[in-house]
């Protein structure tokens, strides 16, 4: 069926997607480092301290970037499950199987900073309000889908299965997102929005701005080197494989 | 589209329809549950439960706060704007309590309508500013005549509105002075 769709069927080519990878890779991991290390500096050592919670505010830096990713990079495997489902596609389940652990690395990362942050702040480690539970579903989630993939040996039905979880899961992220605003929370509410200002100064919330994207741009330098070994794995007997393998070889 | 993907994409949206209606009903039918703790309006209508240990919320009145002597005796009013609860309690307070801030208490509703409280947790709003723009902002509003004694304005500015507070809600706004900054 060539035509409009032609270059979405494309990207179903593990082989086209590996070289696409590897052409991008130096320079996704060069601008993630340089964005990380700018935002990140900049936050802990030069962004003036909070009014009122001094300097234990600064663990925002790492938090609120981790937490960002942790519920976009869900939003992707659902979107990535439903093209399993609707379309067959493999690289959509080689996407999910590769980027469920680097999920559930910022699952842990945002609610283990969010932890440390709440210590100082609120008096409390653990509350058990809505966003941090449904954070901890998120954790949760992440596992599940883990374990799902691992459970099942056929290839087939495996993608299936971890597709149908991360598509049903997705409804927990407006839920992260909304809680604080639904229901009585100790969790403040967002202080990035997507129509107003964000409420804080620029010289704060411009180093913010640089490691979420930094962390963005990380997380994606991370999913292609993780596809890339699994598109290697599967297509291990092909042609192509072997070819390159007797390149990197020789 | 293909008839077949056409047919499999009505059922994923068919699913996600779904699971988005039974998520919304269960988590509507368990809202009290699922909310943290109650506001001073809920306490001081009755809607909180008597002689349970609960949790209450809400801003620590301006000038309320009491402390004994010689013990580590507290009082202090907690409120949302609406309506404020009476708090009893004894032991060390988290650095962030201050008057004008919010608080989240857990303990039990005495009858005589006083909240003796066994933990607080201090709750801080989304705002983040440097200690200059606070005074400067603190400043702004004396001059202005306003009475602030901290510069966390958006729960100042969201009760002079008479919106309710908006520890709970999403419209934790400020559209403070700091904005011109």
């Amino acid at each position: 069926m060539p035509g409009k769709w032609q270059w979405f069927h494309k990207l179903g080519s593990p082989r086209w997607f590996y070289g696409i990878a590897d052409r991008f890779n130096p320079l996704l991991l060069g601008s993630a480092l340089l964005l990380l290390v700018a935002g990140i500096v900049w936050g802990l050592a030069f962004a003036p301290p909070d009014y009122l919670q001094g300097n234990s505010y600064r663990i925002i830096f790492i938090h609120v970037p981790t937490a960002f990713v942790a519920q976009s990079v869900y939003i992707m495997m659902a979107v990535a499950g439903a093209v399993t489902l609707i379309w067959r596609m493999k690289l959509a389940d080689v996407f999910v199987r590769s980027v469920a652990p680097i999920g559930a690395a910022f699952t842990f990362l945002a609610l283990f900073t969010g932890a440390v942050w709440g210590k100082p702040t609120w008096g409390a480690y653990w509350v058990w309000d809505a966003r941090l539970t449904s954070m901890l579903i998120l954790l949760f989630l992440y596992f599940g889908i883990i374990a799902l993939g691992s459970a099942i040996s056929d290839e087939k039905s495996s993608a299936r299965a971890v597709a149908v979880l991360a598509l049903v899961g997705v409804v927990n992220i407006p839920i992260i997102k909304y809680s604080v605003n639904w229901w009585n929370t100790l969790h403040q509410p967002a202080t990035f929005k997507w129509t107003e200002r964000p409420a804080m100064q620029m010289d704060m919330w411009l180093p913010l701005l640089l490691s979420v994207l930094g962390l963005y741009l990380f997380f994606t330098w991370l999913a292609f080197v993780r596809m890339q070994t699994e598109i290697l794995h599967r297509e291990r007997r092909t042609q192509w494989v072997r070819q390159l393998i007797q390149q990197r070889k020789g | 589209m293909h008839p077949a993907r056409k047919k499999r994409l009505f059922m994923v949206l068919f699913l996600l329809a779904g699971v988005s209606i039974a998520v919304a009903l269960a988590t509507y039918a368990f809202r009290q549950n699922i909310n943290l703790f109650y506001d001073p309006t809920e306490i001081a209508t009755g809607v909180a439960p008597q002689d349970v240990r609960i949790r209450a919320g809400g801003m620590v009145e301006e000038g309320s706060v009491v402390r004994d002597a010689s013990s580590l005796l507290v009082n202090f009013r907690i409120t949302d704007y609406e309506s404020s609860v009476p708090m009893e309690y004894t032991g060390i307070l988290p650095d962030l309590f201050t008057e004008g801030q919010g608080v989240v208490a857990m303990g039990r509703l005495r009858e005589d309508g006083v909240f003796v409280a066994d933990q607080i947790l201090a709750k801080h709003d989304e705002n983040y500013m440097a200690p200059e723009v606070a005074e400067a902002l603190a400043r702004a509003q004396r001059r202005a005549g306003v009475e602030a004694h901290t510069p966390a304005s958006s729960y100042d500015s969201a009760s002079k509105d008479g919106k309710a507070y908006p520890t709970s809600e999403s419209d934790g706004e400020a559209q403070g002075p700091y904005y011109s900054y």
